[in-house]
């Protein structure tokens, strides 16, 4: 019952129904509906204002549909405790928004909201796969905006979520970190058999990492499916 | 106490008025110097003074009526008083919904503590002149602390939404996500009060003490007493502050834990 797209084999991870959201007289979000499925890796693209940050704030739950809903793992985001639904959904935004004080407290911040201590040697090796070896004992007000949205996701990771939303995560990145985070999305999500769905603007990025993408315009999804043919690949 | 009222117009207001009638003669003189140098002001002076002496007389016989008056007329006053104040402060808030019964539990909260601890210690007569005069004192302090702090509290949440909406997304507490922008709140609240007490004295003789001192008490206790009246702004404006954060705390997340105070937002209502 609950897939309605897609093989019916394969049970979707995440998936919301007919979501929407106004605020007041505008609409940020309408109408969409979408499925991935655990080990999948999502890509919505779209131009800027067409409503794609609303979309991943819905799923985090930092915002309330007006209408529709998401399911996790078939079950109704509703019945589960906001905190834990972050948790299990983690969400990287588009700004870093870092605490201030040193890198590795903003690592161990998640953990320590169920109060689990991180090990040194834990935050060391988030900080290492996001390509900032060394970084721990850092304050964060002097980190490059690159470096920041590295260390927002290494954040996002320590929480180890089932689903990751990562809004234009190589946004202020230059091309070799590019390439060394998309290598670790892909890695990730390989390996703990994670959901993942990525906003971009860049439909390289898009046909590099996505096995599926869903076009946003206007609040709408006006197109979804396998990324070679919505965005075709020749 | 129609008694009491017949006494107090006795010589002394017969004396008062004449004394009046002098303070006018010289505000005249120079309201006709102001004219003889083009500076018209005469109306104006007219009306204003006619209406402070007024106002001054009507108060003069309302305290004279309550002077015989007992604690519930008293905690009467009192309550109008932190009503109005709650009015005040909620004017001070405006776009934001449910500022009234906020500021209203908050201060009363602070000053309504404070004055029964200090009733009940003996600190504060349950006569109405001393009653009254301390206790609007206390909740005159208790409604700047309660806007003080929920205007901070409130910019410091405007100033980091980004900062709290991340801490909400990696699961923590709503509570945890404001609590620096809280207790910035309440500092802000005490600042002022703090000041008031280093500068007791050197500065500042306040106006409880100096009443004391003219009507024959002992200086010594009257110094003493204004400290304690001083401390006890400070401990009300503090419960004040608290409260006030604590429920606005309660106001700014919805039931999902979100974070429903945005610039935007306040601008549009506000
Ligand atoms: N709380 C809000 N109230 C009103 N408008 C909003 C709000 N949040 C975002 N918007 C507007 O909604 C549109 C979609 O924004 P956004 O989701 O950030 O787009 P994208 O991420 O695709 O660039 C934008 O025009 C933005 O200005
Ligand atoms: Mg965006």
């Amino acid at each position: 019952m609950p897939t309605e797209i897609g093989s019916p084999d394969a049970a979707a991870a995440l998936e919301t129904r007919h979501l929407s959201r106004r605020a007041g007289e505008r609409v940020l979000v309408s109408d969409v509906s979408m499925q991935v499925s655990a080990g999948e890796i999502l890509a919505i693209v779209g131009p800027s204002g067409a409503g794609k940050s609303s979309f991943l704030r819905l799923l985090n739950r930092l915002d309330e549909p007006t209408s529709g809903t998401v399911l996790l793992n078939s079950r109704d985001f509703r019945s589960i405790a906001p905190r834990e639904l972050r948790r299990r959904i983690g969400m990287s935004m588009q700004t870093a928004y870092l605490f201030p004080g040193t890198v590795a407290a903003n690592i161990a911040f998640g953990p320590r909201q169920r109060g689990e201590i991180l090990s040194c040697a834990q935050v060391d090796s988030l900080l290492e796969r996001v390509g900032l070896p060394g970084f721990a004992a850092r304050d964060v007000s002097n980190l490059s905006g690159g470096e920041a949205q590295r260390v927002a996701l290494a954040r996002t990771l320590a929480n180890e979520p089932e689903v990751l939303l990562l809004d234009e995560p190589t946004s202020a990145l230059d091309e070799t970190s590019v390439r060394g985070i998309e290598d670790l999305i892909l890695t990730i999500v390989r390996e703990r058999q994670m959901t993942c769905v990525i906003v971009t603007h860049n439909r390289a990025q898009a046909i590099r990492l996505a096995d599926k993408t869903m076009v946003m315009e206007a609040g709408r999804s006006v197109t979804i499916g396998p990324t070679s043919e919505v965005l075709r690949v020749g | 106490m129609l008694a009491e009222l017949q006494n107090s117009i006795g010589n002394d207001v017969l004396m008062g008025l004449a004394q009046a009638v002098g303070a006018i003669a010289l505000c005249a003189a120079v309201v006709a110097l102001c004219g003889w140098q083009s500076v018209h002001v005469e109306r104006e002076a007219a009306v204003s003074m006619v209406r402070g002496l007024v106002q001054m007389v009507l108060v003069g016989a309302v305290l004279a009526l309550l002077l015989s008056g007992s604690l519930p007329i008293g905690s009467l006053i009192l309550l109008m008083m932190t009503i109005a104040a709650a009015f005040t402060a909620a004017r001070r808030l405006k776009g934001m919904s449910g500022a009234l019964p906020l500021c209203f539990w908050s201060i009363g909260g602070g000053a309504g503590t404070i004055i029964a601890v200090m009733l009940v210690t003996r600190s504060l007569q349950p006569d109405i002149s001393i009653l009254v005069p301390v206790g609007s004192m206390i909740i005159a302090n208790a409604m700047n602390a309660c806007a003080q702090a929920i205007e901070r509290f409130r910019a410091e949440i405007l100033a980091h939404v980004g900062q709290i909406e991340a801490g909400l997304s990696l699961g923590a507490e709503p509570s945890i996500t404001v609590a620096t922008y809280l207790q910035s709140g309440v500092y802000a609240s005490l600042l002022p009060r703090l000041d008031m007490m280093k500068s007791l004295g050197l500065v500042w003789i306040p106006g409880v003490m100096a009443g004391m001192v003219v009507s024959g008490a002992n200086p010594v206790y009257a110094a003493i007493y204004q400290f304690i009246v001083v401390a006890m702004i400070l401990a009300a404006s503090g419960i004040t502050g608290l409260v006030a954060v604590v429920l606005m705390r309660a106001q700014v997340f919805s039931a999902a834990a979100q974070l429903t105070l945005r610039p935007t937002e306040t601008q549009r209502t506000g």
